[in-house]
């Protein structure tokens, strides 16, 4: 167990380190865009004293490694500075936004990894068959397809013509939990829809993988029925992959809804973030990219830590 | 009681089992028939692709995959196999009809402790409750000789050794008390001092519950010891059975002749130079150890001269590959020095020239993991030649068809050739071929027969003798089987736990007196006799026919 958590902290600190990079990055992406917020903001009434006056006032006078010091001393302890637009905290103007998206892909995910896996499972244990087919064609239709297509054919059937379910999930404010899933049903099926092919193949490929090994064919000569020849002696060794590609799709979830967001009108961080690039909102931009980063390593280090779980010969040593 | 042998259980006849290779059924075996009664063991014999665990599966009514049952009847028990349903076939699995398999590191699940996974058979029966089954499994344990019987079993697989493990795998087989076992290979995976317990372990456990069991195997010694009958296969097809001692001593067939003659090629044994010339390797006071690992050689020295043949001999994880790592520079000793004709040797690979890596080179153990199958055989050998020698164009190509011409492969026929379309014999001589394209003066043939048919093997063997001789070549051969010590050996180092404990000429190693590890290896080496095992047993004091009446029968 010590060595387990000596190899979180590991992972964490080197986390970290990544983190330290992608913000260098993000910061010298940023530097490099054409024109400044000064500019933008003054539009057409820019003359050069209004543009120097502008920058000034903002800051953007002095040199960049100084910019960037100021800002990551602020984005350690949270304090990703103000929004240059609207002058809001950015932490503020992103928290709540970023819960919405949490929720979204909390949302997604309870229904699509259980679902993916289970389907994983019965089309490795029926591989081959007309089901296995059919279920392949159907996640790789949905997988194919841009999500913002998938979107607008289900508010197609379940809303317009249907009228089950709401078009828009912009509405928010207090309502129930209930009244929430009610709102997002639509959303969160089309996340669902992308995810699930990925997580599905994965599960099928990764138990198929081991179909060929000695210790399947002993338990099939034990006598063992198919079923549970797949999922007491075949998955318990798959969790691996499954896991890391269960990860990676949450990750999407989280990060790479912006298309549904927008179809949905759905108050999530990619708008926020589609919205910040278009005014050029640089506070919030390099805040968003960060948490993105922060997000895409926090649930690897959860899948590194999952697929060690999962080994026994890690689990129990010597 | 009935004379209990004369009942037949398992009846096959004209079996025919088919094989999907480049999308036609091939017929893999022609037509087998086999009687086997109750408590009588059956050995079946042959070399690799004789059919051998294709029949043993058939025994379950089991096809593997890419195979199917295409003809013939399986009839166990009154019951026909080949006309049963799924659900009937897989009833018999586990409870009547069990299986040992060859390697039960590979064999036992990871995931689940080893008794959970022994008591997944008469749970799933429900022939015991869990807490039953569980010292039932601990009683079979200690009739095994597992140590720790009452604890071994809630470790993972992982945590046990290979012998501890395929014994445990044997008191799986037997936890629903089957009338069959099919064993299937049981011992190769394992050290000669390993084997003898296992073997001793199934052979007690058969004869007490008096179950009948078919024997798999390649090595004649070993089936001496466990079968009553033995039949020969070869290509799927019964060559001849008969009773043991009848086949041992008169076999009627050539084909099981040759089997029988095969560790016949002994060549003479060479002495050191006279002249005291210098060793082209010499191993001066080596230890070495892994990376944050403990010490894995402990001063280890040997000298291996030009044109003679050096065996290191010793059970796995005695050190002998890691010597031969140490002498590549792969492994870069922790004290000592590696010599090669009187000068030091750099530790590391890295450190060596170009004239020093090319006078050491290396012949693996699986000939079809070391050669990388997508590259053409002109390549694998025309490599080394062109790497060590420069040689390109015209000259390369001539370079590589004297090669093969020394390996007794033709080169028009092999120069184009991928090594996935090889025989596993001809993947060796390959092996071999690269060696010598470096034109080396010390090659390291580690294990390089193991993995091979004896009839292959003995080639093998016949091939570097004779390259030995045109070349003036040294070799240092790592093997854990003494019947080829005694076949190309002139000097034997034993090894054990990363030290020598003996070394010498070959004939004073087959001699006694020895050091008693020595010794124990010697003598666990399986012979033709078939009352060798119990004799062995006898004489080291462990009474093995007595442990049945002392237990006692237990009815299942």
């Amino acid at each position: 167990m010590d060595k387990l958590l000596r190899l979180i902290g590991q992972r964490l600190g080197l986390g970290l380190l990544t983190l330290l990079v992608v913000s260098v990055l993000i910061f010298s992406a940023v530097e490099l865009l054409p024109g400044d917020l000064a500019e933008a903001v003054l539009g057409q009434a820019a003359t050069e004293e209004t543009v120097a006056a502008m920058r000034e006032q903002l800051g953007l006078d002095r040199s960049a490694p100084v910019r960037y010091l100021e800002w990551l001393s602020g984005a350690v302890v949270g304090d990703f500075g103000n929004s240059l637009i609207s002058g809001e905290r950015v932490s503020d103007a992103i928290s709540e936004r970023f819960s919405n998206t949490l929720m979204l892909a909390a949302y997604a995910a309870v229904i699509a990894v259980p679902i993916s896996i289970l389907l994983g499972i019965m089309v490795a244990l029926l591989r081959n068959t007309l089901f296995d087919r059919v279920a392949n064609v159907m996640t790789l239709t949905s997988i194919s397809s841009p999500e913002f297509f998938l979107g607008y054919i289900l508010i197609l059937y379940f809303s317009v013509k249907t009228g089950w379910f709401p078009a828009i999930a912009s509405q928010m404010g207090d309502t129930s939990l209930g009244d929430y899933l009610y709102r997002t049903f639509l959303p969160a099926l089309a996340l669902v829809l992308v995810v699930t092919a990925h997580m599905m193949r994965m599960t099928r490929a990764a138990i198929i993988n081991l179909l060929a090994s000695p210790y399947i064919e002993m338990a099939r000569l034990k006598g063992v029925s198919p079923l549970k020849v797949i999922v007491k002696h075949a998955l318990p060794n798959a969790w691996a992959p499954i896991i890391n590609v269960v990860a990676l799709n949450l990750a999407y979830l989280i990060t790479g809804v912006v298309l549904v967001e927008v179809v949905f009108v759905y108050p999530g961080i990619g708008q926020l973030l589609v919205d910040a690039v278009a005014k050029r909102d640089f506070a919030i931009v390099q805040a968003c990219c960060l948490i993105f980063a922060a997000t895409f390593i926090l649930l690897n280090l959860a899948a590194d830590v999952g697929s060690i779980l999962t080994n026994p010969r890690l689990r129990h040593p010597k | 009681m009935s004379n209990p042998k004369k009942e037949v259980l398992l009846k096959i006849e004209g079996l025919k089992i088919q094989g999907f290779t480049d999308d036609v059924w091939i017929d893999i075996i022609k037509g087998v028939d086999l009687i086997l009664h109750r408590g009588e063991v059956m050995g079946l014999i042959g070399e690799s692709g004789a059919g051998k665990s294709t029949i043993g599966a058939a025994a379950m009514g089991y096809a593997r995959d890419g195979t199917r049952i295409a003809e013939g009847s399986i009839e166990f028990d009154g019951m026909e196999l080949t006309t049963a349903t799924q659900v009937e076939r897989r009833a018999l699995r586990g409870s009547r009809i069990a299986y040992v398999a060859q390697s039960a590191a590979a064999s036992f699940n990871p995931a689940h402790k080893i008794i959970d996974q022994h008591t997944e058979g008469p749970l799933q029966y429900r022939l015991r409750k869990r807490m039953e089954a569980q010292e039932d499994a601990m009683d079979l344990y200690q009739r095994l000789r597992l140590p720790n019987p009452r604890e071994i079993g809630f470790r993972y697989p992982h945590q046990v050794s290979g012998g501890q493990l395929q014994r445990a795998m044997t008191a799986m087989a037997m936890s629903c008390r089957p009338d069959l076992i099919i064993f299937d290979e049981p011992t190769t995976a394992l050290d000669v001092t390993t084997q003898i317990e296992v073997l001793a372990a199934i052979r007690d456990i058969v004869d007490q519950f008096n179950t009948a069991a078919i024997y798999i195997t390649h090595d004649l010694a070993v089936v001496a010891q466990m079968a009553d009958t033995i039949k020969v296969l070869l290509k799927g097809e019964e060559v001849e059975e008969a009773a043991t001692e009848e086949m041992l001593e008169a076999p009627k067939k050539d084909y099981t002749k040759s089997l029988w003659a095969v560790r016949s090629f002994q060549r003479p044994q060479k002495a050191r130079p006279a002249d005291g010339s210098e060793a082209v390797i010499s191993v001066k006071g080596v230890d070495a150890a892994y990376t944050g690992g403990a010490k894995v050689l402990d001063d280890v020295s040997f000298d291996v001269c030009a044109g003679m043949t050096v065996a290191v001999v010793g059970e796995s994880g005695s050190g002998k590959s890691t010597t031969a790592r140490v002498i590549t520079g792969l492994l870069p000793p922790s004290k000592g020095e590696v010599l090669f004709k009187g000068e030091a040797l750099p530790p590391s690979f890295r450190d060596r020239s170009r004239d020093q890596l090319r006078q050491a080179q290396m012949i693996y153990q699986m000939a079809d993991t070391a050669l990388n199958p997508k590259v053409r055989i002109s390549d694998v050998i025309g490599r080394p030649a062109e790497f060590y020698s420069g040689l390109t164009g015209a000259a390369l190509k001539q370079r590589v068809d004297e090669l093969l011409d020394l390996i007794e492969l033709e080169p028009s026929q092999y120069y184009n050739r991928y090594p996935p379309e090889l025989s596993g014999g001809q993947k060796q001589r390959i092996g071999i071929a690269r060696a010598l394209a470096a034109e080396p003066a010390f090659i390291i043939c580690d294990e390089v027969t193991s993995a091979l048919d004896q009839l292959v093997a003995e080639g093998i063997l016949k091939l570097l003798d004779r390259l030995q001789r045109d070349l003036d070549l040294a070799y240092m051969f790592i093997t854990h089987d003494l019947a080829t010590v005694r076949s190309i050996a002139d000097e034997v180092v034993v090894m054990k736990n990363g030290q020598v404990v003996e070394q010498g000429p070959k004939d004073e190693m087959f001699r006694p007196p020895h050091h008693p590890y020595t010794d124990l290896l010697l003598s666990s080496v399986p012979e033709m006799d078939p009352n060798w095992l119990t004799t062995l047993l006898e004489e080291r004091g462990v009474d093995n026919i007595g442990e049945a009446a002392r237990t006692g029968q237990r009815a299942p």
